[in-house]
């Protein structure tokens, strides 16, 4: 039995052998999408394997799942892809192919900047991930309701305090389900509690228990109890699942919807002529900063690759400015490449509110406090951002105090970083 | 069908009256045994066994041999505790929380899967018209994935759902049923029987065939009424499957995840995270992965089901005596 | 309807419907609408488009908004009815909207401009079938090889199982021999430990044998299921010791009596096990998401997730995929649930 079962996985495997042999240089690029991304990475990667037929790129689209729980544990037990599209930029460090001796890096460093930091852990300093699409956080207006309430849309500079009370005078006098929504996860109030003051990255080290990280919490649990903030979303789902407000919003549900820019496509498609929506950054906290939380994902590649040259032409030609381009425009997402980005994008098939929505999220982008920044390429980010989910969460419906879920949030921390060092 | 496995079957028969031969009636069992040893050994047994040695690790990494060796730490970790009823006075509060959702839970879950598929598996089984419409109808849930029960059920709960839209056109009014942690977690119980329910009622069902027509006609002769049917006839011969789906419906309920999951995420807050839930955001979905703390909270709760089926053994043992 | 009534009423033996009849039919009645309802409701909004599919509340049916096209405008314009104000009960088609006010006309009247409010007007909508959920499927990727894939790795996994299981299951059902009661614990044990737990250690045994990223990693761990054995063994037991002593009387080998007397004897708890083996690897998504990474080797399964991202899921092309893997799991429901009842009791009945 067992002899019939060995030769049949080895007669497995040399069918397998010989499928890669077939080319010479098959490179595989573990890809997600959340919208065309993987399709149109196929389109312009074919006109690259026909200026390199020694290369054959392959992509395999895998539910964002494998990507977050399955590859760390392939790539730990050395049976990882070559390329990938990843969110866990510095989590990840330790398997990435540094590409400094195959790419141009002045051409790197001159385009991409700052992100290049994000993928670079302790002495791990070398050139490894290409950011592809840029996030930043931000909120969303109805602004129909706006006018129908007759009430004037806060403008730039305005606090959160000023945004909370606009909406729930909007929602009072139209009716509407909820004021304020803010997406269930760690990554979204980021950007709010570093308004708040939050230091994030602070003299000893990663904190989430600081004063201002505590003001935000409480002003956030507070909005919650009084109603400001749709409490379907947060209280209604447990653990650290992510959950967004977009469904309550598109329904018109929904005054102010703090999100981020990948939501402008589906706004754009879902919202279509039932109301006017808006752009509206991120309001300000008390201490005066207004900052997002910027994000994204990236393409990099694995030391365990057998072809160390192909796999840094395919990143290469992804980073080179015109495809870049390309890809910003037909995905709709805000380019990371600085070139690209001064240049200006013309996105392809979106209404001139989502051209001017996208804008609006770009323009944000010097607003970013550096903590939001720093906290963006920290490699311990996940840990943090479920942390903070599920204690606020429990603070939220009163399974715990304020009080109690911060200094819960601060042993957590704590216990993390023990279990990491 | 049958042409097929009959040459293949035969064909086996050969070696096997030799190995006969060789070994005696008695000993022939091993044989029998042999294949699904190697391959429950390899992929079910060692994981298990593996299983243990990451439960006396700790650290992050994946590698067996790249982890430190803490031994009992990780159990201790997870019995940190002023007062093993309140949560809030342990260390991993979180573990706790889960620990009792999930006792309350499998009370409930077991209770009504088991009484509703033993009625539906009798009720199918009667001479009903259109049989294998109606089984097919009982079962048809299992077929779903997780991801889409949770789905479908998420539209009709949901403060905008079809159930509140029904309550609001009755004049009953509607209510938001998931943000509450009592009805969350009553909702939790259902779903999860309302998708698991045709698995064990097709248990059932072909444990009922089993019992011979005869029995039964005897007892109709007798004018037994239906309950006493059922009660002296009925559930002593279904007995050994009733054990199948008592065992099976415990050890599933304490491992109940995937649906909830994708349903409540186990909230409100922590109204609805199972021990499941917990080990795989431990050890999977959350950073960082602490696949020793995981693994101990695995084995802790193995632990308790092996005692509570051993019980269980136990007293069907008994009655079958008895 | 006297034929609905004989079809509804018709009971074992008896002309007079018993209270237990009157109760089973009430009972499944209940049970279509409950179990089955959600799931009819699935296959409905499979032919909804993403955006009718985020709308609150849910409608039953799919639903488009009408359209009309005027001579003078090149896209189709979306049509009203408006339910209060000036033109209360007219049908309009809307040209652009600002803020509150939007600009219409009377598709009757193409000339004249109209300034309505916008909360005087509902959508005139229709019924409409998104079927490019659907069709898009097949544009987008192989998926003849994904279905292939499943159907390979459900065959395989299920006849092996169903061997292997059932072997175990007779020896330790119809032997007495030494050890007996520690295989049994053993897999009863293992039966404690769910397979969410032990997927890294699995993987990394798999990975070690070669398998990883090839079917036969996904088909051979399936088939060393602990419940199988168990829910067997549990129905082998019922059947009487006196049958293979009158065959071993016979001198029919021990592989005979298994094979011509245990099996058809156990037709209904494998036919059971068939059905969810089948239903089990079919289905299976987690183990087949950490070994297979190739798409050449993916199952429909991932497939079907795939199209779940960080941020957005696209939820239109997921159910339009659920309903196509269904499919084929519920013909061969149908087809095995027959096998449940010719097991002694119809044999030994006659």
């Amino acid at each position: 039995m067992t002899s019939k079962i060995m030769m049949t996985t080895a007669l497995a495997g040399v069918l397998g052998l010989a499928a890669s042999m077939a080319s010479a240089q098959e490179v595989r690029f573990m890809c997600y999408s959340d919208g065309n991304e993987c399709e149109v990475y196929d389109d312009v990667l074919s006109r690259f394997e026909a200026d390199n037929p020694g290369i054959d790129v392959v992509i395999d689209v895998v539910p964002y799942q494998a990507i977050v729980e399955n590859l760390p544990v392939q790539l730990a037990a050395g049976t990882g892809p070559d390329i990938a599209k990843v969110t866990d930029l510095g989590g990840l460090n330790e398997y990435y192919l540094d590409l400094t001796d195959y790419v141009d890096t002045d051409y790197w460093d001159a385009s991409f900047a700052d992100t290049l930091n994000w993928y670079r852990v302790g002495d791990r300093q070398g050139y490894y991930g290409m950011h592809s699409q840029l996030t930043i956080t931000g909120a969303f207006a109805n602004a129909t309701l706006f006018e129908q309430a007759g009430v004037e849309l806060p403008g730039a500079g305005a606090t959160w305090d000023d945004w909370a009370a606009a909406s729930r005078a909007v929602a009072e006098a139209t009716g509407t389900d909820f004021p304020m929504a803010i997406d269930r996860s760690g990554h979204r109030v980021a950007g709010p509690a570093v308004s708040y003051g939050a230091a994030l990255n602070g003299p000893d080290g990663p904190t989430l228990s600081d004063d201002g990280f505590a003001a935000f919490a409480t002003q956030f649990v507070a909005w919650h109890d009084d109603g400001t903030i749709a409490r379907d979303v947060w209280a209604g789902q447990g653990g650290s699942t992510y959950r967004d407000a977009a469904q309550e919003f598109i329904n018109g549900e929904l005054v102010f919807y703090y999100s981020g820019s990948w939501q402008v496509g589906r706004m754009d498609e879902n919202v279509g002529d039932f109301f006017d929506w808006q752009v509206v950054g991120s309001p300000c906290g008390p201490g005066g900063a207004c900052s997002g939380m910027p994000g994204g994902a990236g393409i990099v590649g694995f030391e365990q690759t057998e072809h160390p040259e192909a796999v840094a032409a395919v990143i290469d030609y992804l980073a080179s400015e015109e495809i870049y381009a390309e890809v910003t425009a037909r995905t709709r997402n805000l380019p990371a490449h600085l070139g690209v980005a001064s240049a200006g994008v013309e996105y392809e098939g979106v209404s001139p509110a989502a051209q001017a929505a996208l804008n609006g999220f770009a323009a944000a982008l010097p607003d970013v406090a550096p903590a939001a920044f720093w906290y963006q390429g920290y490699a311990g980010n996940r840990a943090m951002y479920g942390i903070t989910v599920e204690r606020l969460s429990q603070a939220i419906v009163g399974e715990l105090s304020v009080e109690e879920a911060v200094a819960r949030m601060e042993e957590d921390l704590a216990a993390a970083m023990a279990e990491t060092n | 069908m049958l042409q097929i496995i009959s040459p293949i079957m035969r064909v086996i028969e050969v070696p096997m009256l030799a190995l006969q031969r060789m070994l005696g009636t008695n000993k022939i069992a091993w044989v029998f045994l042999l294949p699904n040893l190697i391959l429950f050994g390899l992929f079910a047994f060692l994981p298990v066994i593996l299983n243990v040695f990451y439960a006396m690790t700790g650290g992050d990494n994946v590698l067996l041999e790249a982890r430190p060796f803490v031994g009992a730490q990780n159990f201790g970790t997870l019995t940190e505790c002023d007062n093993f009823l309140d949560p809030n006075t342990c260390r991993e509060d979180k573990f706790w929380r889960a620990v009792w959702n999930t006792c309350w839970f499998v009370v409930l879950q077991v209770g009504f899967m088991v009484g509703f598929s033993l009625l539906t598996a009798i009720i199918l089984n009667r001479d009903i018209r259109a049989r294998g419409f109606f089984r097919s109808v009982f079962f048809f849930p299992v077929l779903l994935s997780p991801v889409v029960v949770a789905l479908i059920w998420k539209w009709i709960l949901q403060r905008e759902g079809v159930l509140n839209a029904f309550l609001d056109w009755t004049g009953v009014g509607g209510y938001n049923w998931l943000v509450d942690a009592n009805w969350a977690f009553t909702w939790a119980v259902f779903i999860s029987v309302w998708a698991h329910m045709g698995f064990y009622t097709l248990i059932l069902l072909a444990g009922l065939q089993a019992i011979p027509r005869d029995v039964y006609e005897a007892a109709m002769m007798d004018r037994a009424n239906p309950w006493r049917t059922f009660r002296r006839i009925t559930l002593p011969l279904l007995s050994p499957t009733m054990l199948v789906v008592v065992v099976l419906a415990l050890i599933k309920g304490v491992q109940t995840f995937d649906e909830v999951y994708a349903f409540t995420g186990g909230g409100p807050g922590t109204a609805t995270t199972f021990i499941i839930q917990y080990i795989y955001e431990e050890g999977f979905a959350g950073a960082p992965r602490l696949f020793g703390l995981a693994a101990a909270a695995s084995l802790l709760v193995a632990g308790v089901l092996v005692v509570l089926t051993l019980i269980q053994l136990w007293i069907n043992r008994r009655n079958v005596d008895g | 309807m006297g034929r609905v009534w004989t079809f509804l009423t018709a009971t074992r033996g008896s002309a007079r419907l018993h209270w237990t009849d009157w109760f089973s039919y009430g009972y499944l009645t209940l049970g279509i609408f409950l179990m089955f309802g959600p799931v009819v409701w699935l296959l409905i909004s499979s032919f909804k488009t993403e955006a009718d599919l985020q709308r609150f509340p849910p409608t039953l049916l799919p639903y488009a908004q009408q359209t009309v096209e005027l001579e003078g405008y090149d896209e189709p314009l979306p049509l009203f009815l408006m339910t209060a104000g000036e033109y209360e009960g007219a049908t309009l088609a809307q040209l652009r909207r600002v803020g509150n006010r939007a600009q219409m006309v009377d598709p009757l009247n193409p000339g004249e401009r109209l300034q309505v409010n916008i909360a005087n007007r509902e959508p005139v909508e229709e019924f409409s079938l998104a079927t490019e959920n659907y069709t898009s499927l097949f544009e987008r990727f192989n998926f003849l090889r994904f279905f292939w894939n499943s159907t390979f790795i459900t065959v395989m996994a299920t006849a092996l199982m169903l061997l292997v299981n059932s072997m175990a299951a007779f020896a330790l059902s119809k032997y007495e021999f030494r050890g007996r009661t520690a295989v049994l614990l053993m897999v009863v044990g293992t039966l404690m430990i769910p397979q969410t737990v032990v997927l890294v250690p699995l993987f990394l045994i798999v990975t070690e044998l070669g398998m990883f990223n090839s079917l036969w990693g996904v088909i051979i761990p399936g088939a060393a299921t602990p419940t199988g054995v168990f829910l067997l063994r549990q129905y082998m037991i019922t059947i009487p010791d006196e049958i293979l002593d009158a065959a071993r009387m016979d001198k029919a080998s021990e592989w005979k009596i298994f094979w011509r007397i245990i099996i058809p004897l156990s037709a209904p708890a494998i036919a059971v096990l068939a059905i969810l083996a089948i239903m089990w690897r079919w289905n299976d998504f987690l183990w087949p998401l950490i070994v297979l990474t190739r798409t050449e080797n993916f199952t429909l399964q991932l497939a079907l997730n795939s199209f779940q991202g960080e941020l957005q899921t696209d939820w239109s092309s997921i159910l339009a995929m659920t309903v196509l893997t269904l499919l084929p799991i519920s013909l061969v429901f149908m087809f095995l649930q027959k096998y449940i009842a010719t097991g002694i009791a119809s044999t030994g009945g006659k």
